[in-house]
């Protein structure tokens, strides 16, 4: 992961591209696709951090995403808070959630990680599903409210999309800041060698657990959008096949690049919208292209385009 | 039903599903052992399982001495190709890609077997005809006594198979030292694929003995592996011994759990039980996997 001046650059880019693209795009149902798009992109560039910087995979960030969905549609509906301080709230417990799970499994090398936040993607499913006297159950709960600004809703698709735009761009912004502190580089060393990183000081587990807490806000946040944009959340939107979902996003964007996130989540988001023949071969097609690259391209959709500016680059020089 | 004729009857449920749960675990640790990876795609080893039990036994009508043995050859086969095709195939060697080329592989798998078979239940006739027993006061069906009895006989046929004979030393020897097994002269990557054909073996088989109970769809096998993953992780992730254990306890624990609790949680206790395990004592019940502390 390394963030430097082309960065900014192509963060610059993205903006206007950002700015740019609804004077294109009329269609709400291609905004509405584009509003998701940002989400992901919103979620996966968390996720990405995690794979990046302390190596390790998340299967749970469905069940983060999902937390952050349901306690703040919650808060705010049941118990009729401000959306945006509800969401907050929910970024706190998702925040603690994610402290219980990383600090036990993240100080022992493997994959106990993967096989916590399965478990734990599993139990809010089964959660969500059966207290359905606060969470309505596999019908999903709605009625949650949008977000205000200024005192006027953020209803519609087209002021939802540079609410999440906004968000997805702070969001890649603030991942390149991490990239350039002590705690990124502390935990670059570590992925180069983790003895060396301990032997000149670096708290290495309790960076990993930093990382992998704020990828875990990324996805709350992110749900906490979700929620008060869409007004209904239900539980299928987060089980397990949806964090394998977002997996695949960052595989196939490119694991640990910055990214990768936003490649993976504009690929492979508008796919099944824009080709409807997918949605009924949703799992073959997702399967297929996973498993592909990452037998004969790992470094993901990031890594033809450095191989490619890399080549670029030998043949001018 | 008395207190007593109660507590049979939960505990001959709960070795009935310990058991599914306890081949899947050995699945798991077959291809753990030799790989170092998970194989996420022992799941969909048993719902192939069933559904070629579903196609061989009901709709093929073949006689299910000859139905049994086609479909565990069938979706050995499958673990082979994952091996072939797949997993050995892969450029890199982290182990992370490595499980999500499993994880890849099981989402294809399941899409496949939707578009084959549907996505409604499939009832799959049981292996002899369906007449009520009663024992200590349990009441089960002569499927029971199958799912018990085919997992004893292929546990018993592993254990004679990893201490006599030759190709099963062989495959202990990749699993303990890969590369002073290659040294022995022992085809390293022929006994990483066996462990693959054996672990869909195991998985096929959990699946055509549970179908005649649970009805045989595209994604039956899932939570059974998921909830086998968590069986394997109790007893010892790697651990053949743990494997078996882990899964009849867990099989027992969600059968007493959901009675003497609600049957509304039952499928949390197994993932409960996987989270504590990892967060208490990530060895497991009898020690495996790596605990290494950086």
């Amino acid at each position: 992961m390394n963030g430097g001046r082309a960065f900014l650059w192509q963060l610059l880019a993205l903006a206007a591209a950002v700015v740019l693209a609804p004077l294109l795009v009329g269609n709400p149902y291609h905004l509405n696709v584009l509003n998701v798009m940002a989400l992901n992109v919103l979620v996966v560039t968390g996720l990405n951090l995690l794979i990046g910087f302390a190596g390790h995979i998340s299967l749970g960030h469905a069940a983060f995403y999902g937390l952050g969905a349901y306690v703040s549609g919650i808060l705010s509906s049941t118990h009729g808070w401000d959306p945006w301080l509800s969401s907050l709230a929910a970024a706190l417990v998702v925040a603690l959630v994610a402290l219980v799970i990383g600090i036990p499994t993240l100080r022992l090398a493997g994959n106990y990680l993967v096989m916590a936040t399965l478990g734990f993607n599993l139990i809010v499913t089964i959660l969500i599903l059966q207290l359905d006297e606060f969470t309505g159950g596999p019908s999903g709960f709605s009625g949650i409210p949008p977000l205000k600004v200024l005192g006027r809703s953020l209803a519609s698709d087209q002021q939802f999309y540079w609410l999440v735009w906004g968000a997805a761009l702070l969001g890649l912004l603030l991942a390149r800041n991490l990239a350039d502190s002590r705690v990124g580089r502390g935990l670059k060393a570590l992925h180069d060698s983790p003895v060396a990183a301990a032997a000149v000081g670096v708290p290495t587990a309790a960076y990993k657990v930093k990382v992998f807490v704020l990828s875990a806000v990324y996805a709350s946040l992110a749900g906490s959008l979700y929620a008060h944009y869409f007004g209904i959340v239900t539980p299928k939107t987060f089980d397990i096949f949806f964090s394998v979902e977002l997996v695949t996003m960052c595989l196939v964007g490119g694991m640990g690049s910055l990214w990768g996130g936003f490649f993976g989540a504009a690929f492979l988001t508008p796919l099944p919208q824009v080709l409807h023949v997918f949605d009924e071969y949703k799992d073959v097609f997702f399967g297929g292209i996973l498993l592909v690259l990452l037998i004969y391209q790992p470094q993901g959709l990031a890594g033809l385009w450095t191989r490619h500016a890399r080549a670029r680059a030998a043949r001018s020089a | 039903m008395s207190g007593w004729e109660q507590l049979s009857q939960y505990i001959m449920s709960g070795l009935t599903t310990g058991s599914i749960y306890a081949l899947a675990a050995l699945g798991f640790c077959l291809i753990y052992n030799a790989t170092h990876i998970v194989n996420f795609a022992q799941g969909d080893f048993i719902s192939l399982g069933g559904l070629m039990m579903y196609t061989l036994l009901g709709a093929a009508g073949l006689p299910a001495l000859l139905a049994l043995p086609l479909a565990v050859a069938v979706v050995a086969g499958l673990g082979v190709v994952l091996e072939a095709a797949a997993v050995g195939r892969a450029k890199s060697r982290e182990i992370t890609v490595l499980i999500f080329i499993t994880v890849a592989a099981s989402v294809l798998f399941r899409g496949v077997f939707k578009e084959v078979w549907g996505k409604q239940a499939l009832a799959v006739p049981p292996l002899s005809p369906d007449v009520p027993l009663k024992l200590l006061g349990a009441t089960f069906t002569p499927q029971n006594l199958w799912i018990l009895g085919i997992t004893l006989a292929a546990i018993a046929v592993l254990i004679y198979f990893f201490n006599h004979t030759l190709t099963g030393r062989a495959v202990r020897a990749v699993a303990i030292n890969p590369k002073a097994a290659a040294l022995m002269g022992i085809d390293t990557r022929r006994m990483v694929r066996l462990s693959f054909a054996l672990a869909g073996a195991l998985g096929a088989l959990a699946g055509a003995i549970i179908t005649p109970i649970t009805t045989a769809s595209y994604n039956v096998g899932v939570l059974m592996g998921l909830k086998g993953f968590a069986a394997a992780v109790l007893g010892g992730y790697g651990n053949f011994l743990g494997a078996i254990v882990g899964g009849l306890s867990l099989g027992l624990l969600e059968s007493l759990g959901a009675g003497a609790l609600s049957s509304t949680y039952k499928d949390v206790i197994a993932f409960v039980v996987l989270l504590l395990v990892l967060f208490v004592r990530p060895r497991g019940l009898l020690g495996g996997g790596e605990e290494t502390r950086v």
